[in-house]
């Protein structure tokens, strides 16, 4: 997938899509399994042992049992957006790794909105969880897609915000600048409001404990992706799980450095941040009771909002003033 | 039943009877607004077994496993209070040896039904990992019953008029190591839960029960106790070896959610303290009355007996017409009086809230059907 930054060579995209295709795929199977292994460890318990290496490729066999399972239409279902939903979920996932440098030349298209990109998409699964939870004609699945639509759009909010002091900082939205900009300190020690914000935020935009308010099993049963069933469920698991990966890569450029590093090759430094990262978001996961659904709009529109604007603000005077 | 759809604004949820968060086949119709709840309606009777009308068809014995199912996280207070109700009218006297392991497998049986309510409660409120440190340290209790009582769960232990196989030193040094376990334990539970700013937040102030509402409704254990009332059966009327021992009745200020949470948090260790003591001094002797009839048959008369379960007063209510069989025999359970709270502290939370309510009246929906 790797093509010279600026050339749009139709070779250059097909390779680049199958590389994401690939990437995805792979990505989510090692997640899953990394997630049973972490969940499992932390709560005295060794997690799959039977299928391969410690139990390496029981995602594998889960995946092939998930394709061979019935998919189950419910008959009141709203049909063409029922089915549309899984597919509307996964397609923005795949759009935002076009602009990810994955180390100084590993990167389909350098655009210089990349941020904007990333952000624009990501808004998009909101629509698909939307779509997911009124098409399913479940009082749960409908409850569920509230939530998160009223969820994804205050933790947008703050998101951007705290984006936007490093962008300042940067002066570009593309994504290789600001990891050029950071050759001598990485923003985490520079920004470090910013970087606690943007983490809180993205667990909350990925909808992982403790905000997994729109599938919160106690209460909402499944949530939007109750009456899914088979491959369609596994969509939904799929676009969670590459979700996550994207907002760890975005936490990696633009806090931790990027493909930076001493003695590894970029992409090994890019993929060990990266994993750094979601593995400090499955430990709140695993760590954390639920907040109440008011407790965290609370928590966005009351505390994170104003602090990611001061952050802002300062960060405008402090870079006027030097 | 609600009316329904008298007006648009509001609608109907059932929550249950499968839902990962009614433990068990409890079904609450919920008339909503948004994400409020006007009105709660619990709906039980699903599992329904007829554990009363079965009493009336069998032996005074054969009844005796039935008392494991009522409430099967802690069968042997329902074990000691059946058996209780029966020597009453036997006129058995049991032997203090007895008395002692009664006392030591019953409070056993309280911690490990308080660690897996604690699990199961944090799993309500969306936190996963304290369910396995619990069931972790449930197992060592479960491995500990084994020994003497043959089985994990459903226990059938106590026999009119004493135990039928007495405890051995290994038990007893079993019970003092676990002890010592669950304390090690605390540390963690405190950080990780108790201090948890989310499950403070979660739990302080959500729930609310007046003490006028627990006499009202009749609640009983940790409910009461949560809301500021000492009202527990092992001090009130003590029965079995229960005045011989030094333990304190936890109580909450408030009655909330976090009081009660708190009161069966601190009652392991109080359950703990008078384990410990009763290993300490437990005498010597025979471990059945002596004469206990080969065929039990007591004379004509009524009896009402009580315990302190894990989830409030058990009560016996027996009659016998000096046949074999109880001519009827009626089961007071805690769950049932306890859930009956539910409509008036329900009405105007959220739904997150019902199921963290839910999770704190500590229903055992066995033990309401029965």
């Amino acid at each position: 997938m790797a093509t010279a930054a600026h050339s749009v060579s139709v070779f250059g995209m097909i390779a680049g899509l199958i590389g994401v295709m690939a990437l995805v795929a792979v990505n989510a199977l090692f997640l899953i399994w990394m997630e049973r292994k972490v969940s499992a460890h932390m709560q005295l318990r060794p997690g799959p042992m039977e299928v391969g290496w410690h139990g390496a490729i029981q995602t594998i066999a889960d995946a092939l049992k998930l394709l061979g399972k019935e998919l189950i239409t419910p008959r009141d279902v709203d049909k063409p957006v029922y089915l549309a939903a899984p597919i509307v979920i996964f397609l923005p996932v795949l759009v935002s790794f076009l602009v990810i440098p994955f180390s100084q030349n590993l990167i389909i298209r350098d655009m210089h909105v990349g941020v904007l990109l990333i952000l624009s998409f990501a808004a998009l699964t909101v629509l698909a969880i939307l779509m997911a939870g009124w098409a399913s004609n479940n009082k749960y699945a409908v409850f569920g897609a509230i939530r998160s639509v009223a969820q994804n759009v205050a933790y947008e909010i703050p998101l951007l915000i705290t984006l936007m002091s490093v962008i300042l900082m940067v002066g570009s939205f593309r994504l290789t600048d600001i990891v050029a900009a950071q050759n001598r300190i990485w923003f985490v020690f520079v920004q470090p409001v910013a970087f606690i914000l943007y983490i809180i935020c993205a667990t909350a935009e990925t909808n992982r404990a403790p905000f997994d308010l729109p599938e919160a099993e106690s209460e909402l049963v499944a949530g939007f992706h109750t009456e899914y069933s088979g491959m369609r469920f596994a969509l939904f698991f799929l676009a969670e799980y590459t979700n996550m990966f994207i907002v760890a890569a975005l936490a990696t450029i633009f806090f931790l450095g990027g493909w930076r590093g001493p003695f590894l090759p970029g992409l090994v430094w890019f993929l060990i941040k990266v994993y750094a990262i979601i593995f400090l978001i499955m430990w709140f996961r695993w760590t954390f009771p639920r907040v109440r659904f008011d407790q965290l709009i609370t928590l966005s529109w009351k505390i994170l909002i104003p602090l990611a604007l001061a952050n802002l603000i300062v960060t405008a005077f402090v870079l006027k003033l030097v | 039943m609600l009316e329904r759809g008298l007006e648009e604004k509001f609608y109907v949820l059932n929550l249950g009877p499968q839902h990962p968060s009614t433990h068990g086949v409890l079904r609450v119709e919920l008339q909503m607004e948004g994400e409020f709840i006007v009105k709660a309606d619990p709906d039980i009777g699903y599992g329904h077994r007829g554990h009363e009308h079965m009493a009336e068809n069998r032996s005074y014995l054969q009844f005796l496993p039935n008392l494991g199912r009522v409430d099967y996280l802690h069968a042997l207070a329902y074990n000691q209070c059946y058996c209780m109700a029966v020597e009453k009218l036997l006129e058995l006297k049991v032997p203090e040896r007895a008395e002692f392991i009664r006392v030591i497998t019953c409070e056993l049986n309280r911690i490990a039904s308080h660690l897996l309510w604690i699990g199961a409660y944090l799993l309500d409120l969306g936190a996963f990992t304290p369910f396995l440190y619990c069931f972790d340290d449930r197992e060592n209790i479960l491995d500990l019953l084994d020994r003497v009582t043959g089985s994990r769960l459903t226990y059938c232990y106590y026999r009119f008029g004493g135990v039928p196989r007495d405890v051995d030193d290994d038990f007893l040094a079993g019970c003092k190591a676990f002890a010592r376990r669950l304390r090690s334990r605390y540390r963690d539970y405190e950080n990780l839960v108790n201090k948890n700013v989310i499950f403070l937040e979660r739990t302080k102030g959500i729930g609310i029960i007046s003490q006028e509402q627990c006499v009202k409704y009749g609640l009983t254990g940790p409910m009461v106790r949560g809301s500021g009332i000492p009202y527990d059966l092992r001090k009130c009327e003590p029965y079995s070896a229960y005045p011989l021992f030094d333990f304190d009745i936890p109580v909450g200020s408030t009655g909330d959610i976090y009081d009660r949470y708190m009161v069966r948090y601190r009652e392991m260790e109080q359950s703990l303290r008078i384990i410990e003591q009763a290993v300490d001094k437990i005498p010597a002797g025979p471990i059945m009355a002596e004469k206990v009839p080969k065929r039990i048959k007591p004379a004509p008369g009524e009896v009402y007996t009580a315990v302190e379960a894990a989830r409030g007063e058990f009560g016996i209510y027996l009659v016998s017409q000096g046949d074999t069989t109880p001519y009827r025999l009626k089961l007071r359970v805690p769950s049932f009086g306890n859930l009956s709270i539910l409509p008036e502290i329900a009405v105007d939370t959220l739904v997150a809230d019902l199921v963290a309510i839910l999770g704190s009246i500590d229903v055992v929906v066995p033990e309401i059907d029965r």
